[in-house]
């Protein structure tokens, strides 16, 4: 979807002020929006796809004034309420903040939570994406290709900036889940991603430097011989 | 109410000290973990696991051993640059948002700098959760436009003969930028390297300065 979120290029959103010897969460509350979303995550009821695009569907106006971990918040009620974990009127109750304190004692977790002694073993996870599909593939590291102009309305990883823009592969990573499909439910279609090289001036026209250029990780269905 | 409520907007709060009433998302977070519990979706000690993980154990430490290490032995700098996966799963930093690790070199020629402007993609096994500033609009927005610009504002200027690579992480591969070895470091211990490495020169928006003469020389002994 052509969103708020595909930030790449845009101006007006001023100077990059990092903060010194930042804090890895500012409040309490990060940390338990972090926590909650991946220990929700552990279900495996979606794919890491699917909760990109639920953050992406955030409304523009609230996407741009939130910050990460109110993004976070957002998408994993919404993902509650879409995969049938939470009722809408739970979901919308808990927004209110009334259902603190209403909802009786916590009980033993269910089987299937994920549990303190698993953590380690659900972050060291080493398989994510990648996939053993004798896919071949598209393209050639050297290979010539442009960007595809397409608009799709669902997610995609294929950035505004370089659509229609030509490139040359100068890696193939191996073949990974789509996530233009898998976000919406419609199947891996694993394919080969390549990080593809534009050089600054054909994405940012001749004010740009000569010499320098943006590296693309895009898969093989964003991409066509040039 | 899980019992993880007591004493958690304490000292590293400033914005909430104790018994100032709760914000409107400090209260929906609090409903949220209080209403999940109670259904047995989630078991707050393993909420408090996952923090303490990323609070306390993974973090830029984990890469600055990394470069640290390439820094002195050519083989591992070697096999980092063409597989730093294995490498970097034989160090034992692996696992989520780090399935797929690729590092870059920076040299007198090139400077890489990594950013994701679809989101906010970053290589948690070897610099933990990502700062504010790097999932900002202006980060996102910027680095693939200005890059120069940017690293100016950080303080970094790139000779106009030098390339800058941007990399924008819209894939589940993730990046580490090998910074440049200061001069001056010569003969200090791996460890020594490793405390001058920082999280931003691992991201492309610092380079590790040299060290001060005295803990160079110290570190050498």
């Amino acid at each position: 979807m052509n969103g708020v979120h595909d930030l790449g290029g845009m101006h007006g959103f001023g100077r990059v002020v990092p903060e010194p010897d930042e804090p890895v969460f500012h409040a309490e509350w990060e940390r338990r929006a972090f926590a909650l979303t991946l220990a929700m995550g552990a279900w495996g009821r979606w794919n890491l796809d699917m909760t990109r695009f639920a953050r992406e569907q955030m409304p523009p106006v609230d996407y741009l004034a939130a910050t990460y971990y109110e993004r976070w918040l957002w998408g994993v009620e919404r993902q509650l309420v879409d995969h049938g974990f939470l009722a809408r009127e739970e979901a919308d109750r808990c927004r209110t903040g009334v259902a603190a304190g209403a909802v009786g004692s916590p009980r033993e977790p269910e089987p299937r939570a994920l549990r303190a002694a698993s953590v380690a073993r659900f972050l060291r996870n080493r398989r994510a994406a990648r996939r053993d599909d004798p896919v071949p593939p598209r393209f050639r590291v050297g290979d010539r290709v442009v960007a595809r102009n397409i608009h799709p309305a669902g997610h995609t990883r294929l950035p505004r900036y370089v659509r229609g823009r030509r490139g040359a592969i100068d890696r193939d990573h191996g073949v990974f889940v789509f996530p233009d499909t898998n976000a919406l439910g419609q199947g891996e279609k694993p394919q080969h991603v390549y990080s593809v090289r534009f050089p600054a001036r054909e994405l940012w026209g001749p004010d740009a430097s000569a010499r320098d250029a943006v590296y693309v990780d895009l898969w093989d269905d964003h991409l066509e011989h040039a | 109410m899980s019992a993880h409520d007591h004493g958690h907007h304490g000292a590293d709060d400033p914005s909430h000290p104790h018994n100032a009433p709760l914000s409107e998302v400090q209260l929906r977070v609090k409903a949220l973990e209080s209403l999940l519990t109670a259904k047995g979706l989630v078991d707050p000690a393993a909420l408090d696991e996952l923090i303490d993980t990323y609070e306390t154990r993974i973090g830029p430490r984990n890469g600055a051993r990394v470069v640290a290490r390439a820094w002195v032995d050519p083989e591992f700098k070697r096999r980092l640059l063409e597989d730093a996966t294995e490498v970097l799963a034989e160090m034992g930093f692996v696992g989520r948002q780090g399935e797929d690790i690729v590092v870059l070199e920076n040299t007198p020629k090139v400077h890489n700098l990594v950013v994701c402007t679809l989101c906010s993609c970053y290589p948690w096994p070897v610099l933990g959760l990502p700062p504010v500033w790097y999932k900002s609009a202006p980060y996102r927005s910027r680095a693939v436009i200005d890059p120069r610009g940017v690293l100016r504002e950080f303080g970094v200027e790139v000779a106009d003969d030098v390339e800058v690579r941007v990399w924008d992480s819209t894939a589940e591969l993730r990046y580490l930028v090998l910074p440049e070895r200061p001069a001056g470091t010569e003969g200090m211990t791996e460890e020594a390297l490793a405390a001058l490495v920082t999280r931003d020169a691992m991201i492309g928006t610092a380079r590790v300065a040299p060290p001060a003469r005295a803990t160079a020389t110290e570190a050498a002994r």
